[in-house]
């Protein structure tokens, strides 16, 4: 796998459909009740995630992305909380199936 | 309470459940509320294999038993046996979509820790099916330690097997789900989620993903608003086209009504009780039956084909920017078909100003009590014109008066944020579920349900105001030898005609006064107040009498004072059920009474800025 993919990147700037895992989340980031839902989503180290749409014409919308079977959306600051890296599930040092 | 068995259904949003529960339980469910909460408690008869009869509850969707509104809160206290007014289930159905196993199988793995006896129901099979998915209940039975019933509800597939599960499990015949020792923690219950979703999955081929085709358009910023926009517009200009014929066919039979009771019955006083105050007055609201019927179909379809959370994915980013949440999107959609729902499904809002804001701003959409005040000036006063590609001009004007509310709650929101309800705004954090195609019957049993609780309304609470109006309006009575009208001398002339120096400004005549007063119970209300007036004021004379409530509204209105009541009903100061589901979902008077006079304000001040400016441009 080419070295760059394996960059950590913020959520937000992931580009669509690029497949990618979470490499790190940032719960202080989060308030108490978003980070309990986030984990519901099946957010966490390690989970596949891949952006779908962004939404809003003028580029501040929310985030629709895949995380795991699950498509969720969220706003750009929440998202901001999340650095992933590129490439599938489980290639990453936090992979789970690693 | 009922003496009947229990069984109560829960699972994760999108998970299917209002399908599965309505599939189970047919037309037979009884709409009720938990005490001392506001949160919609859904009941229904279910007939086992035997035909014994037991209690199925559909327990509001969660995502966990650690609660983050007071919907879910509900679900958690039910189950665990502590929420007042319901006994703790004999059996739960636990509804899995078989699509995402991974996160409902946490869910599931936290309720079947409960021991309660429970039997899986592995929903919606066949859209799994679709994304090549291929499941074995076997081995997810085996390894959860409860029956696993693969089910499609809105097919009725599986049902037969659930309910003969069922009836084990309350007849105690089936062994209580294992439980662990130990309380496992969230991580935990994850990584044994995922475990046994990988057991459990045979066959996993990619597939072409309907969902995510249709969201590269759905949610587009351009193209995805402009469908949201051209949905919109296609549902106001539907709610006049597809409603004519059976508008027509109701004042058919009420003016057959109307005559038969005329030609039956000598003059009297009770002859006008009976065609001027109930025949007249009542029937003026029910005609608008099949337009509200249109809205609610509409609206229902949007929800249960999974639009509707995209619909608030697109609009989350103007609601930001008036300090809202996406997710407001949702009850203030609900409340355009009425505001008392809207504000009950405002519960799913977790920041509490957010939540205040929202429910605020709710009476501001245009609600379908409003569409028969809308529905019979716009009829009256403005032409059945076609401006070009196929749109009716009574439809735009229709579509500007939604729009004026809407754009009216953003800038309502906006000043509240900065002033009353200031703080940081909350989030955005949805599931979108999968595009589905709805069950008809589902659809139907809404719409009946809405069209239950309108006819409800018009025998009830519009029946007596139209009563009450009647008997204000009748007495005392002129008498023969004095040339004024019976309407000016009456109770009611005379309490609308103190109440007119206040409206007189803004263009509203004595008989708008008049009908403002009995709107306050229910909006519509306004529309059978004209009419009785109206019916009242032409007595005797067949002329007069023939003509329809639009043409004797043209006749008395110019058409600045028309505009104004337009504008008024914009912002019109909301009904007693608002206000009384405000006071309970905000816990006081406070909010109620600061709701009512801010849309008084506006409503005022809107009806005045129109009447002055048409006045100004001199329509008439």
């Amino acid at each position: 796998m080419p070295l760059n993919e394996c960059l950590p990147l913020r959520l937000t700037e992931l580009p669509l459909r690029q497949l990618a895992y979470v490499d790190i989340i940032d719960w202080n980031a989060l308030s108490e009740t978003d980070g309990q839902r986030l984990r519901e989503f099946g957010l966490c180290e390690g989970a596949s995630v891949e952006t779908l749409n962004h939404g809003g014409i003028f580029g501040h919308g929310p985030i629709a992305c895949k995380v795991g079977r699950m498509t969720i959306a969220m706003r750009r600051n929440h998202a901001a909380a999340i650095t992933v890296r590129a490439g599938p599930e489980g290639t990453g040092p936090e992979g789970e199936a690693a | 309470m009922s003496a009947l068995p229990l069984i109560a259904l829960v699972g994760n949003p999108n998970a299917g459940k209002s399908a599965l529960f309505n599939a189970l339980t047919g037309a037979r469910q009884k709409l009720g509320n938990y005490p001392g909460v506001t949160v919609e408690r859904k009941a229904g008869r279910l007939s086992l294999s035997d035909g014994r009869p037991v209690e199925l509850v559909d327990l509001p969707g969660t995502y966990s038993l650690s609660p983050a509104s007071p919907d879910e809160q509900v679900t958690r206290d039910v189950v665990l046996g502590r929420q007042d007014g319901e006994k703790r289930p004999d059996a739960l159905i636990l509804v899995v979509d078989a699509a995402n196993l991974d996160n409902h199988l946490r869910f599931a793995l936290e309720v079947i820790a409960l021991r309660l006896p429970t039997v899986v129901a592995l929903n919606m099979v066949d859209l799994a099916t679709r994304d090549g998915l291929e499941l074995d209940a076997a081995v997810l039975s085996r390894e959860l330690g409860v029956p696993v019933i693969p089910t499609v509800a809105v097919r009725k597939r599986g049902l037969d097997h659930l309910r003969k599960d069922l009836e084990s499990l309350i007849d105690g015949a089936a062994a209580r789900p294992r439980a662990p020792s130990v309380e496992r923690d969230f991580d935990t219950l994850r990584s044994e989620a995922r475990r046994i979703a990988r057991a459990a999955i045979v066959r996993e081929t990619p597939s072409r993903r309907l969902t995510a085709a249709v969201d590269r358009v759905a949610l587009h910023p351009v193209l995805g608003l402009l469908l949201l926009l051209g949905l919109l517009f296609i549902m106001f200009q539907a709610v006049y086209a597809w409603s004519e014929a059976p508008i027509a066919m109701i004042e058919g039979l009420a003016e057959t009504a109307g005559n038969a009771v005329t030609g039956a019955l000598p003059d009297s006083i009770f002859r006008s009780f009976l065609v001027d105050g109930v025949i007249n007055g009542v029937g003026s609201v029910i005609v608008f039956l099949p337009q509200i019927l249109i809205l609610f179909f509409f609206i229902l379809m949007l929800e249960a084909t999974g639009y509707m959370v995209r619909a608030a994915f697109l609009m989350d980013g103007l609601m930001e920017k008036v300090g809202l949440s996406g997710r407001a999107f949702i009850p203030l959609l609900s409340s355009f078909a009425c505001a008392v729902p809207g504000i009950m499904a405002t519960r799913t809002i977790s920041d509490p100003k957010d939540r205040l804001t929202t429910i605020l701003i709710a009476p501001l959409m245009t609600c379908s009590a409003r569409l028969p005040v809308y529905a019979v000036i716009i009829g009256a006063f403005i032409p059945a014109r076609d401006v070009g590609w196929g749109i009716g001009l009574q439809g735009l004007v229709l579509f500007v008066l939604y729009l004026a509310g809407i754009v009216g709650a953003m800038l309502v929101a906006l000043v509240l944020r900065m002033t009353v309800t200031k703080g940081k705004s909350g989030g955005f954090l949805m599931e979108m579920p999968k595009y589905q195609w709805p069950r008809w019957q589902d659809i139907v049993l809404g719409l009946w349900q809405r069209a239950f609780v309108f006819l409800k309304r018009a025998g009830t609470i519009i029946f007596a105001s139209t009563v009450i109006l009647w008997l204000l309006l009748s007495f005392p009575r002129v008498p023969d030898d004095n040339p004024a009208s019976q309407v000016d001398h009456s109770i009611a002339g005379r309490i609308a005609g103190g109440l007119n120096v206040v409206l007189e400004p803004v263009g509203f005549n004595r008989d708008i006064s008049l009908a403002l007063i009995p709107a306050m119970a229910a909006r519509e209300v306004a529309v059978s107040a004209l009419a009785t007036v109206y019916s009242i004021d032409a007595g005797d004379d067949e002329a007069k009498l023939e003509r329809s409530l639009g043409e004797r509204l043209k006749d008395n209105w110019p058409l600045p004072t028309a505009l104004a009541f337009l504008a008024w009903f914009i912002f019109a100061p909301q009904c007693i059920s608002t206000i009384a589901v405000t006071r309970r979902e905000t816990n006081g008077w406070k909010w109620p009474m600061f709701m009512v006079g801010y849309l008084f304000v506006l409503a005022y001040l809107a009806a005045g800025a129109t009447y002055w400016t048409a006045t100004a441009l001199g329509l008439s």
